[in-house]
């Protein structure tokens, strides 16, 4: 199947500490790749290296066959490559609605279309359209970052820990919205909730101390329970 | 355009500017039209101000250098040349295209960069800017400076008011439809989050380098009006307390709110002359800027977000409650830190 996004041997620095040591993934087209490992593996990094908030200090990054490797986030970003981090990454200061005209690179048929699409799906965005991002709760503020990275034509997301800090209940409105999102467009998922991850995931790789150390179907992962306590702690 | 859709803060302000008009009527004294005059100019100083401040983040110590530009530009071109409409506009051209193009450099030094590279920068470059106007005595006349004769039109106090209340507000409403813009929007982003602006594609540099350009080049519109209230200039228009009062304006109005900083230029300006002016009344007033301090103290402790940025969030939904917030997470990042 063909790669969307492939990462070779990407090795990365965060000051003078060694975080990533031998990265390597192929993301197919069409599907979601979930990222797993425990706390401190590396996996936020990998997914901030790709977006060029960290510089790749060895290997090759290459998405639809471009290197882009180093290249400003602002050009990855412009590539077709939407993020939403771990954080959320929301403006505080800003309204859903300004939030939302922000991300919209342009306001044309289509990304009216996406954002309508976005506001059916979590109605509480339409609610609170002149609330500052601030004033929001923890889902609704995921809400509106998962809303902001959809709402341009990207050709991958890059979603970072979505059900990180949130209500059982939210966590299965974000889990129900990225499935819809999925048949639309290609998706990296680095997510610490395995039951949210086996729902979503195609595909897995394990990170394990900055490296990519086991990978394959999201449906072999669920029956292989040696790797998950190897690996993820999961008995 | 249908009058439904202006919204009720624009009715507010164009009601003010119209009482504002009506003012040289009810108060035809020189001295408090030259007030006036001095609020208008300081305003239009501080929102330039709040444009880089508050609105992108960006913090200057050295704004006043483009003020200073302004106001030796028409001053110098003024003295050299007829006291016309004609030199006075090609001294506005100058004032502009100068002050365009120092923005310009110093932002694209240094806004690549963290934003105190910016602050120190320009604090270095006003600095530099107030001894070259020092030596160059041929040129600025050095620390006593020089007066300068006035086009026919401006000699007059009321005819000078009308042209700054309606700089004033031609440029309150440019620039508040330049934030409201999309561009604004990606400036407020800028603000909030760089990081996260540039990953939604945004080349956060151009944006910065932009927004310091229009700062650049209104505070330097600022500098003409001020030169040519005072016909007279001096190596004051680029002393850093002018900076530290702009900031002082736009903090104690409500900073990324632009109508708080003529707010602020306004509170400012009345304090200096009343206060100074109750020195017949106890000694203490002698030293009014001891009693301003106190009250900029008070200022910052129960409106936290100046002015008009704490009527704002008392009574709607925005703006700056986010900045409190942000304020907040940064404090609690601080202590978890810690």
């Amino acid at each position: 199947m063909e790669s969307l996004l492939e990462l070779k041997q990407v090795e990365a620095f965060i000051q003078h500490y060694h975080i990533l040591h031998d990265i390597s993934f192929e993301v197919p087209k069409s599907e979601v790749t979930v990222l797993l490992g425990r706390n401190g593996a590396g996996k936020t990094t990998t997914l901030r290296t790709i977006m060029g908030l960290n510089q790749v200090s060895k290997g090759t990054v290459r998405f639809k066959g471009e290197e882009i490797s180093n290249r400003s986030t602002h050009q990855i970003a412009k590539r077709g490559i939407g993020y939403v981090p771990e954080d959320q990454g929301i403006f505080n200061g800003l309204t859903v609605g300004e939030n939302m005209r922000v991300a919209m690179k342009k306001e044309d048929e289509e990304t009216t279309k996406r954002m309508e699409w976005v506001l059916e799906l979590f109605p509480d965005l339409k609610k609170f359209w002149k609330k500052e991002g601030g004033q929001l709760s923890g889902g609704q503020k995921q809400m509106l970052a998962i809303s902001r990275a959809y709402v341009n034509r990207n050709d991958l997301l890059l979603i970072d820990e979505p059900s990180k800090g949130l209500a059982p209940i939210i966590v299965d409105k974000v889990t129900e919205s990225i499935q819809q999102m999925k048949e639309q467009t290609t998706i990296v998922l680095v997510e610490q909730n395995f039951m949210m991850a086996s729902n979503i995931g195609d595909h897995f790789y394990i990170i394990d101390d900055g490296a990519t150390v086991h990978h394959g179907k999201m449906e072999e992962l669920k029956e292989d329970k040696i790797t998950m306590k190897k690996y993820l702690g999961i008995a | 355009m249908n009058l439904r859709n202006v919204d009720k803060s624009t009715w507010i302000y164009l009601i003010a500017s119209l009482l504002l008009f009506m003012v040289p009527f009810i108060l035809t004294g020189r001295s408090m039209q030259f007030i006036f005059i001095q609020i208008f100019i300081f305003a239009i100083f501080a929102m330039s101000y709040d444009i880089l401040l508050g609105f992108t983040g960006i913090i200057s110590f050295g704004h006043v250098m483009f003020f200073g530009i302004g106001a030796y530009s028409t001053a110098i071109t003024m003295s050299k040349f007829d006291s016309t409409i004609g030199s006075f506009l090609f001294g506005v051209v100058i004032a502009v295209i100068l002050a365009a193009f120092v923005s310009f450099i110093v932002g694209v030094l240094t806004l690549r960069l963290k934003s105190h590279f910016y602050a120190m920068l320009t604090l270095a470059l006003a600095g530099l800017f107030l001894v070259a106007a020092e030596k160059w005595r041929t040129l600025t006349g050095g620390n006593d400076g020089f007066t300068f004769r006035l086009p026919e039109i401006f000699r007059d106090s009321q005819s000078m008011y009308m042209f700054c209340l309606l700089s004033l507000i031609l440029i309150f409403f440019g620039l508040r439809r330049f934030t409201k813009s999309p561009f604004g929007r990606v400036l407020m982003a800028i603000r909030e989050n760089e990081n996260r602006t540039e990953s939604l594609g945004y080349k956060i540099v151009h944006y910065k380098v932009i927004a310091s350009v229009v700062a650049g080049v209104v505070a330097s519109f600022a500098g003409v009006l001020y030169a040519l209230s005072l016909r007279f200039v001096n190596t004051g228009v680029f002393a850093t307390d002018l900076t530290i009062d702009v900031l002082l304006m736009t903090i104690i109005g409500g900073v990324g709110t632009l109508v708080g900083p003529i707010l602020g230029a306004g509170l400012v300006e009345f304090a200096h002359h009343w206060l100074s002016g109750l020195a017949d009344v106890h000694w203490i007033f002698e030293r009014w800027i001891i009693l301003y301090g106190t009250v900029y103290i008070l200022v910052v402790i129960f409106f936290p977000l100046g002015i008009v940025g704490t009527i704002q969030s008392r009574f709607s939904n925005r703006p700056l409650k986010g900045l409190r917030d942000n304020r907040k997470a940064n404090e609690n990042k601080g202590r978890r830190a810690s």
